[in-house]
């Protein structure tokens, strides 16, 4: 599970919570996001998202 | 006929209108001129009798422009770089009218009110600069990032650059963010509570940011700092260049540049609050959640900045292609005559606290309002 940052505001998806908010279940992988899903804090498009590297966990 | 029209490329009608936010920045000048031709010192105020008066009067006249561009000429309009170089033209407009009224201040000897009328028209010029700042500080682009701080620097705002897409957009209408105003707030009690919170919560986000890439917070890639480095060293240029008699100069039309950030920040989410979901999130920011105008006169003027609505829920859309809504809630008149009303809160309440309350059907619950009075409604205080 990774996550990534938004380069806008700095909101960060984290693959394992998902964003039940919006529909998407815990453990939804970045490419299985949708292409006009939006980051919740600032709206920026999922194409301004950079990945954090973090440890794999699984 | 009409299937030639929609085979036709679309034309943006104000294409060329864009460009009219460039020569707004020189208007100082102008008035300068004018006071040589007349010899009436009034036009030392040139730029708040245009803002304050001419403005006002042409957006009741000019009237709206409810139109949006077709969805299918966005992506053209955006990828056009004429739009973007509409926008940095303003700078060195900007800088231009910067310098000349210290070469004023520094080498004529005017009265005090003389002075005053020029330190202000210029503040006028550098705090509309504050949208175009905004306009360039949403993109990721680095030259546009760069110039958005150097456009923030004689107001000495440069924090706004860190602030306003982290901070601001993050938080907007609700009652955490400093620059959302709240119902039953006075532009005079919101003044305060942005002007500081915006710089504690620039100064928060950098320093995290700083942390996070192993660096120092005292450090030149600290955004806040790195920007906020730019104000005295312009301002000691202009001092060195023409004394210290500009030294007020300076400071009032710094002072009244941000101000008028801050009064348009106080008209532009008044009241309005996002709902707290179940999760402990916001709801994700819509049109709904701020006030928007749709008047010709003054959007042309600032870049689109009054096509609000839209902007919070698609931040990185640029302003040619910025919609309005039917569902998100008017002003009553673009931002020059609603910051009149701003200046004169029985006036502001009479008018804005109606319209709240009828944006959210008379539950002022559901409202961004002042503490007490969230208190006497009985509403959960936001954690």
């Amino acid at each position: 599970m990774r996550k990534w940052r938004c380069v806008i505001c700095d909101f960060e998806y984290d693959e394992a919570l998902g964003m039940p908010d919006d529909g998407i279940a815990p453990g939804t992988r970045w490419e299985d996001v949708p292409d006009d899903w939006s980051c919740p804090d600032c709206g920026a498009p999922k194409a301004e998202f950079d990945m954090v590297i973090v440890a794999q966990a699984a | 006929m009409s299937a030639v029209m929609t085979t036709t490329r679309w034309h943006d009608p104000k294409r060329y209108l864009w460009l009219l936010g460039v020569p707004v920045m020189l208007l100082p000048m102008l008035g300068g001129w004018l006071v040589d031709a007349t010899g009436l010192s009034l036009f030392w105020w040139f730029m708040p009798l245009i803002v304050y008066l001419v403005v006002p009067v042409a957006d009741l006249l000019v009237g709206e422009d409810r139109n949006n561009p077709p969805e299918s000429a966005v992506a053209d309009l955006e990828k056009d770089r004429y739009y973007r170089w509409a926008v940095y033209a303003a700078v060195p407009m900007e800088y231009a009218t910067l310098i000349w009224g210290a070469w004023v201040a520094g080498t004529e000897s005017l009265a005090w009110w003389e002075y005053l009328g020029l330190a202000i028209s210029v503040g006028m010029v550098t705090g509309i600069s504050i949208a175009v700042a905004h306009e360039l500080g949403h993109k990721t682009d680095p030259f546009e990032q760069w110039l958005a701080k150097i456009a923030l620097a004689p107001t000495g705002y440069g924090h706004f650059y860190t602030e306003h897409n982290r901070g601001h957009h993050v938080r907007v209408a609700t009652p955490e963010d400093p620059a959302s105003s709240r119902y039953g707030e006075s532009f005079y009690a919101f003044l305060p509570r942005t002007i500081a919170g915006a710089m504690r919560s620039a100064w928060k986000i950098e320093k995290a940011r700083m942390q996070r890439r192993g660096l120092p917070t005292w450090h030149w890639r600290n955004d806040a700092l790195n920007a906020w480095a730019m104000t005295p060293i312009l301002f000691g240029a202009l001092i060195a260049a023409f004394g210290w008699i500009v030294l007020p100069y300076l400071l009032i039309q710094a002072v009244y540049g941000f101000s008028l950030l801050e009064v348009v920040n106080y008209l532009e989410h008044y009241g309005l609050c996002r709902k707290k979901l179940p999760s402990g999130r916001y709801e994700r920011c819509q049109p709904t959640h701020s006030w928007n105008s749709n008047h010709v006169f003054s959007n042309v003027l600032l870049y689109g900045l009054e096509r609000h609505s839209d902007h919070h829920a698609n931040p990185l859309r640029g302003y040619e292609a910025l919609r309005h809504f039917e569902d998100s809630p008017q002003l009553p008149n673009g931002y020059a005559g609603m910051i009149l009303l701003a200046y004169c809160p029985p006036l502001w309440f009479a008018v804005m606290n109606r319209k709240v309350r009828a944006h959210y059907g008379g539950d002022l619950t559901k409202a961004n309002v002042v503490p007490r009075l969230r208190a006497k409604l009985g509403a959960p205080t936001p954690a």
